[in-house]
């Protein structure tokens, strides 16, 4: 009897855990889905479009930003999660700009060591990070009230997702105003990356209107009418299931 | 038994969109014939290309959006908006220039934002704007007039320009542009532009032979065609009398007031009527009904403001000509005109509306 004790014990702990496990994993999983896709930064949430729209002309620059982006979001939900006990509510912004800015700092001292040409060429947008409203939105909606793991996955996520868009962004305008791609990598991954340039299509002229920002706009208006129309679609998609359903139980209530 | 209760006014002229964009195509045929007698076979091939790829752009959008394809296909719209950036566009421009300018116009400015009757900017103009700030090169190689050049261009020689960059005999765009002195020509706007920069006196900068006897050698026969072309239209009501008047005065004025402070480094009244695209601006495209303003009084504000903005844009603007600009400005500020110029409803007294 003694012995068995503990092995129910032991059992019920580990249902508890796999059905604790399970719930994290429905959590993340939510978390994954909304980041990349359903509340992505870029694309839904529309925040952080200065560096969006004025960095992406090339995709070194998308990747950098997004890059650095993606740290400093994940650094600051992190820091702001662990310490969200202690902050008073009242000055709130306050201390998650300070964070914010400090780990901004980081970043960019790193770049200015490690890829000085990307530094340059990223200019002003690199510490304006401090002001994309998607981190210190994040910090403020997400990260304050929840514990540090979910808060790290969070960030990671909607980093992930704003970097995706820089990344189609920086690619769709770079092919149409140059017609390359990863021109300039090297500045971002080393000497060895200047093989990645691939030339994709030969212009006998740039194509200023995409490398301009008003192109980004327009680009970014297509990304996001193309994001909605798949969401049509896979709401159609799922409306016509729905009646199939009912159709059947008519049947089964016909017969 | 219902009466159908329909708002004043009662007596409409039945005019359909199609009839009215033929009637202003028509009208724009002694312009485009000015065009083809002083410059060639360019424009007209652009012109050619333009409405090719104005239906065919015009097909597939109208196609993805379930609309109507055979009423609004031949409506005419499309092919206005091509013969437009046809005649705008210099003539030995790259044929892929007014391609990308019409897809431009057709699906960005136009059915993006709703179709025909929606935009809120001239899509002709919006194609022509974003051909100039994407491809300057190509957008400011003016061929001069015909009489002025070195080598005959007949119609193959344009074709092959447009289609390769080269003559049948190799010659270039930049060497169809050079006189035997190896100087460029360029529009008589540009060139009293780049004239005054450098310090010289309008009597000197008029020197030049790409003005000609009158006002510009040759636009100056294409933009009273184009006045002719206008005065019909407005003749058949196909377009308000306020727009073209207040504008060509407004820009009359300006130029005026210049030339009397400082006759020495400014143009013409004359010479600005008649170069560059005033007459086409005036006429042609400030009157679009779909963008401009809808009452009569908006219509003068917007025919002034027009006119300002290609005179400020002339004389102090980066570009040698200014209507593309004027238009788009004009456009923008429409609604706005629209909502102050509100006409006084009858039956009641101009404060309570």
């Amino acid at each position: 009897m003694t012995s068995q004790s503990p092995a129910v014990d032991n059992n019920d702990v580990t249902n508890d855990e796999q059905i604790k496990n399970t719930a994290n994993f429905d959590e993340y999983k939510e978390l994954a889905v909304q980041g990349l896709w359903k509340n992505n930064p870029g694309l839904v949430q529309l925040l952080g479009l200065c560096p969006l729209l004025a960095v992406t002309a090339t995709v070194t620059n998308a990747i950098g930003l997004g890059l650095a982006t993606l740290l400093v979001l994940l650094c600051s939900n992190v820091t702001v999660s662990a310490i969200r006990q202690w902050v008073p509510k009242e000055i709130r912004i306050p201390i998650f700009v300070l964070i914010i800015a400090a780990f901004v700092t980081c970043v960019q001292l790193l770049m200015n060591a490690y890829t000085f040409g990307l530094y340059q060429s990223l200019g002003i947008f690199l510490p304006l990070i401090v002001t994309n409203c998607a981190i210190i939105g994040r910090a403020e909606a997400y990260a304050s009230k929840n514990p540090v793991k979910q808060a790290a996955f969070d960030g990671l996520m909607m980093g992930l997702g704003f970097a995706l868009v820089l990344f189609a962004l920086g690619a769709i305008r770079e092919i149409l105003g140059q017609g390359t791609l990863f021109d300039g990598a090297n500045l971002l991954l080393g000497e060895w990356a200047s093989v990645l340039r691939i030339e994709i299509l030969q212009l006998n002229s740039d194509f200023l209107l995409a490398i301009l920002p008003p192109g980004a706009f327009i680009v970014m208006g297509f990304l996001i009418a193309i994001k909605n129309a798949i969401d049509n679609k896979m709401k159609e998609k799922s409306a016509i299931v729905e009646d199939k359903v009912i159709e059947r139980v008519r049947v089964n209530f016909d017969s | 038994m219902a009466f159908w209760i329909a708002s004043s006014p009662h007596n409409h002229i039945q005019k359909s969109t199609s009839s009215l964009m033929r009637l202003v195509i028509l009208a724009a045929f002694p312009g485009v014939l000015a065009q083809w007698y002083f410059f060639g076979w360019g424009n007209l091939i652009h012109i050619c290309i333009a409405m090719i790829t104005a239906i065919l752009c015009e097909f597939i959008i109208l196609s993805l959006r379930d609309k109507k394809i055979s009423e609004q296909l031949f409506d005419g719209s499309a092919l206005l908006t091509a013969l437009l950036i046809g005649v705008c566009l210099p003539a030995l421009a790259p044929w892929w220039i007014s391609v990308i300018g019409t897809i431009f116009a057709i699906a960005i400015a136009k059915h993006l934002y709703g179709g025909l009757g929606h935009n809120p900017f001239n899509p002709a103009m919006a194609g022509y704007v974003m051909l100039l700030i994407s491809f300057p090169l190509q957008m400011t190689t003016w061929q001069p007039p015909l009489s002025l050049m070195e080598m005959e261009l007949n119609f193959s020689n344009t074709l092959t320009t447009i289609f390769t960059g080269f003559t049948l005999d190799g010659y270039s765009v930049e060497q169809l542009r050079t006189t035997i002195d190896g100087v460029t020509m360029a529009t008589p706007l540009d060139t009293l532009k780049t004239s005054i920069t450098m310090g010289l006196t309008i009597t000197e900068a008029t020197q030049s032979a790409v003005f000609g006897e009158h006002f510009a050698l040759g636009w100056e026969w294409i933009n009273l065609a184009f006045l002719l072309g206008g005065l019909y239209l407005i003749s058949q009501k196909a377009i308000a009398w306020q727009t073209p008047v207040s504008f060509l005065f407004s820009l009359f004025l300006c130029s005026f007031i210049a030339y009397s402070i400082n006759p020495d480094s400014s143009a013409s009244t004359m010479f600005h009527w008649f170069s560059g695209a005033t007459m086409l601006g005036a006429f042609f495209i400030l009157t679009d009904p779909v963008t401009g303003a809808t009452s009569v009084k908006g219509r003068v504000v917007i025919g002034l403001l027009a006119g300002l903005l290609v005179y400020l844009i002339r004389a102090f603007g980066g570009y040698p000509d200014g209507v593309a600009f004027a238009v788009l400005l004009c456009n923008m500020s429409a609604p706005l005109i629209d909502q102050y110029t509100r006409p006084r409803t009858y039956g009641h007294s101009k404060e309570s509306s």
